[in-house]
């Protein structure tokens, strides 16, 4: 739709005229601010929370080790430089990782969530697999955080309109 | 008479140059949600009197939900 708006406005004697073509769902995925009568509805960015262990491709799993069991998190997550999440390190693979890289030990692309997904979705999601959380991620991949299954059922239920 | 797809880094700068940002989905959708300090001009309405209040000096970002 936005490509045809562009190029109607241009139509119109528009002379500097841009197309988001990736539009809201690219923004909203972001977990943005926006604006509107839907905005009091929780989604997964208000409920992120960034304190997951991360670690690159080349660091050695004892040091990530320690971490992870200061955390409260079973596991560790392996970023890019740029902070794309690349995989997961659970603490069975790092105990018996003795010298080895997060690169040898971790499991490629672990499924994430945008930031936008509706509480309601991830709820029924985590207690379907069962999972205590997800990683939320922004539409290039790189990591936000995660929302934990806990913070999503400590929320009051919404109201009936 | 042409225009510029962009994505979200050059959104961004243009923002930040007083951009002019134009959500075209039906009113209900722009209602519901839309980037903050967008304007809705519905595309079914996009025309010449619908487009005056825009300013034909400054840059003009379009979208809608997801480019289709």
């Amino acid at each position: 739709m936005s490509p045809r708006a562009a190029c109607r406005l241009a139509t119109l004697g528009f002379n500097n005229v841009y197309d988001y073509v990736a539009g809201k769902a690219d923004w909203l995925a972001r977990g943005l601010p926006r604006e509107g009568e839907k905005t009091a509805e929780r989604r997964a960015f208000d409920l992120v929370v960034d304190d997951v262990v991360r670690c690159g491709l080349a660091d050695r799993v004892s040091e990530i080790c320690e971490q992870v069991a200061a955390s409260r998190y079973g596991y560790a997550f392996v970023v890019s430089p740029a902070g794309i999440l690349l995989g997961r390190l659970r603490r069975s693979a790092l105990e018996t990782g003795g010298d080895a890289t997060a690169e040898q030990l971790m499991e490629a692309g672990p499924s994430t969530i945008r930031a936008d997904a509706a509480l309601e979705t991830l709820a029924h999601r985590m207690r379907t697999k069962p999972l205590t959380a997800l990683p939320v991620t922004t539409p290039e991949g790189e990591l936000l955080g995660v929302v934990r299954r806990d913070d999503i059922e400590s929320e009051p239920a919404p109201r009936a309109s | 008479m042409s225009y510029t797809p962009i994505t979200y880094p050059r959104l961004c700068e243009l923002l930040d140059a007083d951009t002019q940002l134009v959500e075209v989905l039906p009113q209900a959708e722009y209602t519901e949600e839309h980037l903050p300090g967008a304007i809705n001009i519905p595309l079914k309405t996009l025309n010449a009197q619908s487009t005056a209040l825009l300013d034909r000096n400054r840059a003009v970002v379009v979208y809608c939900f997801d480019g289709l």
